[in-house]
């Protein structure tokens, strides 16, 4: 019998459950030792902790789009998707400080909102699509390694170009008054800061009118059957590369709307700031299952939480000091764990039907 | 009046020369066949005139317009559809999103519901699957929505390879009334087969493509009954 089992499963395979199991063991016991042993925290802090997770994990739902979008057409990670990102919210920066200066926040805060996103949006779908436009399309056809390299390489130039033109340095973004301190509504305060409740809402609209886009709406199908299968999609007179490029620019919009939501949260911008949190909505994209549209918002939501709550409910508890040091160590064990256990992601069964 | 006109063309895939001279002529209301083996160039015929391939010689001409200078999605609006090798439906999308797919260039909405109910009266199987995910419908049904989804789009020409292929008798039998009673409705067909002896049944003229060239061409019913035809392609009978 024993013989039988190691035929099946090679020795890699039993390791690497094994240190699964370990793992999960660790979180188990982490766990159960911060909430029933050492009990620091109250339930409300836990549920800050949940809510502070979901809002900035609907930031990297938004960006998690953007890889996800392009992977399923194109096969291909724009690693460059992160300085996308960066570019809308740090243009919008100088006009924000603008309307702060002229008192304009103050006045019409909605409106401000509204035109600081719409130029994050504007900004960051031109860049996008000079990034297709320059650096992928002639690279279709090559091979997958090149227009990934090529990807790392943009990447960079963009940090640089951004570095050059807007500063190094770390600049804070206005601060919205009508936002401060906590969800007033109906009469009654909420246990939740109103900054993060616009934040997940804008994002969930902007999700819910992506993905209506692309179930519904004749553009939208179109894509899909470009992601599908580009030479079938050409003979029934779909423009192959307009949609291309309409991915990139869908992709760029969602990342131009999540650069202004980042702001509110987190009120920094710098030239290198897309580095991190596009990397981590990678992570997010490959968690859901990269290639599939609600794989990378569920992904993305899923991370923000296990990040925000991670480092106090599992690290604390096994006595580990500043946790919340870890918490990106946390999101990229995640991706690894991720990747050796369930290589299609969390929704990724589509994908491996897909020819690549 | 002919309607499509290859003249001279030779298409590569990289070094590979694989149409190496071909001149065909598709007159208007016709339905014309390629016949030839495996990897004849039939399939690289078609893909040459619906601007999947680009020629490195020689011109299409659809009337009086040269192809050679379109896009294949351009190609598609001037009612040149192609019905590819082995169906090629979009299997995640549903039977009726890809029947949307096939009316993509169009924005007549009446027209496109009309045409609707036409593939639907030609094919009731796809009206009973309309939600179902095309992915999942049998190899008959996909052939007959890849018919379908093609008409959706109001062809005035029908470049159509390999229909028959991997279809029971009977399906093969409704494929072929499929394609007759299109062209009686004045639509003209190019037809690509496998199975010579059918497609020289309903086609009026036929061209025998061998290794990249036209080794034969005329009426269908001669070239049934040619021995060399009869030989290589109808299993010598
Ligand atoms: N993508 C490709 N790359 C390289 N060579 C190709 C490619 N497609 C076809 N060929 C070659 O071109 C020649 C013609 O192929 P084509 O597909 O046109 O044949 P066919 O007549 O349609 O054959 P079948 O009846 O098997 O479909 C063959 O020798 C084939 O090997
Ligand atoms: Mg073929």
């Amino acid at each position: 019998m024993l013989r039988n089992f190691m035929r099946k499963y090679d020795v890699t395979d039993i390791v690497m459950w094994l240190i699964g199991l370990g793992l999960l063991l660790v979180v188990l016991w982490g766990s159960y030792k911060t909430l029933f042993v050492i009990q620091k925290y109250e339930s409300s802090v836990w549920l800050d902790f949940f809510i502070f997770g979901l809002a900035q994990g609907s930031v990297y739902a938004l960006i998690a789009l953007g890889y996800t979008l392009v992977y399923g057409i194109l096969f291909m990670i724009n690693f460059a998707h992160g300085e996308v990102f960066t570019g809308g919210v740090f243009t919008a920066y100088f006009v924000a400080i603008a309307m702060e200066r002229s008192g304009f926040i103050e006045r019409h805060w909605v409106l401000a909102l509204l035109i600081l996103m719409a130029i994050a949006m504007t900004v960051s779908v031109a860049i996008a699509v000079l990034l297709e436009r320059i650096a992928y399309r002639p690279l279709r056809g090559a091979p997958r390694l090149v227009p990934l390299i090529t990807a790392i390489g943009a990447s960079f130039f963009l940090q640089y170009t951004y570095r050059g033109i807007y500063g190094s340095g770390v600049k804070t973004y206005p601060d919205f008054p009508a936002l401060d301190g906590k969800l007033n509504l109906l009469g009654r305060e909420w246990p939740i800061l109103t900054t993060q409740a616009l934040v997940i809402v804008v994002a969930a609209l902007m999700m819910v009118f992506l993905y209506w886009y692309v179930q519904k709406t004749k553009a939208g199908k179109a894509m899909r059957a470009v992601a599908e299968d580009k030479e079938a999609a050409a003979l029934m007179g779909i423009d192959v590369d307009q949609v291309i490029v309409n991915t990139f620019a869908l992709g760029g919009a969602m990342a131009g709307v999540a650069g202004i939501l980042y702001a509110l949260l987190f009120k920094q911008v710098n030239a290198f700031m897309g580095f991190i949190p596009g990397i981590k909505a990678f992570t997010a994209a490959v968690l859901g299952g990269i290639g599939n549209v609600p794989g990378a918002m569920l992904g993305g939501l899923f991370l923000g939480i296990v990040e925000s709550l991670g480092p106090s409910l599992i690290l604390d508890g096994l006595g580990i000091p500043a946790p919340y040091q870890l918490k990106d160590a946390i999101a990229f064990t995640l991706l690894v764990l991720v990747l050796i256990f369930r290589p299609t992601g969390i929704l990724g069964e589509r994908l491996s039907e897909k020819k690549a | 009046m002919t309607l499509l006109k290859l003249d001279n063309i030779h298409t590569y895939y990289g070094n590979i020369h694989a149409l190496k001279g071909i001149s065909i002529e598709v007159d208007e209301g016709e339905i014309v066949t390629l016949i030839g083996a495996n990897g004849a160039g039939k399939s690289t015929t078609l893909k040459t005139i619906s601007g999947l391939l680009y020629p490195r010689r020689g011109k299409v001409y659809l009337g009086d317009k040269d192809l050679t200078k379109f896009r294949a999605h351009e190609i598609v609006k001037m009612g040149v559809v192609h019905v590819p090798e082995g169906r090629r439906v979009f299997s995640r999308l549903t039977v009726m999103e890809n029947l949307e797919m096939g009316a993509f260039t169009r924005k007549d909405k009446d027209g496109i519901k009309k045409d609707l109910q036409r593939v639907f009266e030609l094919f009731p199987r796809l009206e009973e699957r309309q939600t179902q995910v095309a992915g999942t419908l049998s190899g008959g049904e996909q052939q007959m929505l890849a018919i379908g989804r093609a008409l959706m789009s109001r062809p005035h020409i029908l470049l159509l390879d390999e229909p028959s292929m991997g279809l029971a008798p009977v399906l093969v039998d409704l494929i072929f009334d499929t394609i007759t009673e299109l062209n009686k409705q004045g639509m003209t067909i190019l037809l690509v087969e496998q199975n010579a002896l059918l497609a020289l049944k309903v086609a009026r003229r036929g061209y025998v493509l061998e290794t990249g060239r036209i080794v034969l061409s005329g009426p269908a019913q001669e070239l049934a009954e040619n021995p060399q035809v009869r030989e290589a392609y109808l299993g010598g009978a």
